[in-house]
């Protein structure tokens, strides 16, 4: 899986573009995740494209839209409530 | 991009349904503050209609705390909410379900490679500009949200569940209803899409 320095060549890369997200998520085997940091050691490209998916999966953590739900209305919030204090009634058996 | 307003962290969340399943309603407003923020971004993303996503979430909510006395274990109170909230989506889905499932290819989702003084290299849109934490420029706030809003339902489920709500594989699969080995490579495929988005907004606003 190793490659000449800076030869970026499509079939040998294929295989490591497959493996990436299990390599960020630390789900690759051993042997497997040292394979594939030997490839990146020789190979910028692909090391920049990891970088730059490592940053994407950083900014999906957590993301939110611009919008925003509205504000909770009272009767919302009491027919929530209700159902909650009746759920935890009938678990208490009363 | 990390801290959203209103929601707790997964510890908050966990210690808050353990205190309301022990009856404790002072819980109850916190509870569903922070549930509320994360089942309309969800929803606004999985059905993509604002309306849809406000009538969705309050649904979910409600389902949820119809149904509280289920949930046997308040450490898996996130992914318990979800399979809910996923459920919800599903009616009331807009599109067909019978509608085509759209595959996404790994050799599709390849950066091509180009040429650079005669050697192969591929081309990459210069990220080290971009924000670090939490705080996306609203453009580039909008760029993720399209890409994410434009990936293939299949994809976009669980790019939700797994990275931008955070939950395992495992717990993605068991809401999802498929195989881990099938969350990992539908994950892989969104991030790849999702980063070839970005990449195409970065070379834009480069020019």
């Amino acid at each position: 899986m190793t490659s000449p320095p800076s030869a970026h060549d499509k079939e040998n890369c294929r295989e490591i573009f497959a493996g990436l997200s299990a390599y960020l998520d630390a789900e690759l085997t051993p042997e497997a995740r040292r394979e594939l940091e030997e490839h990146l050691c020789d190979c910028p490209p692909c090391m920049a494209f990891l970088e730059s998916l490592r940053r994407t999966v950083d900014l999906c953590r957590g993301f939110q839209s611009d919008a925003e739900p509205s504000p909770l209305k009272p009767e919302e919030r009491e027919r929530l409530l209700a159902a909650c204090m009746k759920t935890l009634a009938a678990r208490r058996g009363v | 991009m990390g801290a959203r307003k209103a929601s707790a962290g997964k510890a908050e969340e966990v210690e808050l349904a353990r205190r309301l399943g022990a009856g404790d309603l002072t819980a109850f407003d916190r509870f569903v503050e922070s549930f509320r923020s994360r089942l309309f971004q969800y929803s606004l993303m999985v059905c993509g209609h604002h309306e849809d996503a406000e009538e969705v979430s309050q649904e979910a909510l409600l389902k949820v705390f119809e149904n509280f006395g289920q949930l046997r274990d308040p450490e898996s109170v996130r992914a318990w909410v979800f399979r809910i909230a996923r459920n919800a989506c599903l009616m009331k889905r807009r599109k067909s379900v019978f509608a085509p499932v759209q595959e996404l290819s790994l050799d599709e989702l390849m950066p091509a490679p180009g040429q650079a003084g005669g050697e192969r290299k591929i081309e990459i849109a210069d990220w080290s500009g971009l924000p670090e934490t939490e705080v996306l420029r609203g453009e580039l706030r909008q760029a993720l949200a399209d890409a994410i809003g434009g990936l293939p339902d299949i994809y976009r489920s669980v790019l939700m569940l797994r990275d931008v709500e955070e939950l395992s594989t495992g717990e993605t699969a068991g809401i999802l209803e498929v195989s881990e080995d099938v969350v990992k490579t539908r994950l892989h495929r969104a991030r790849l899409a999702v980063r070839r988005s970005l990449d195409a907004y970065l070379r834009g606003t480069a020019n």
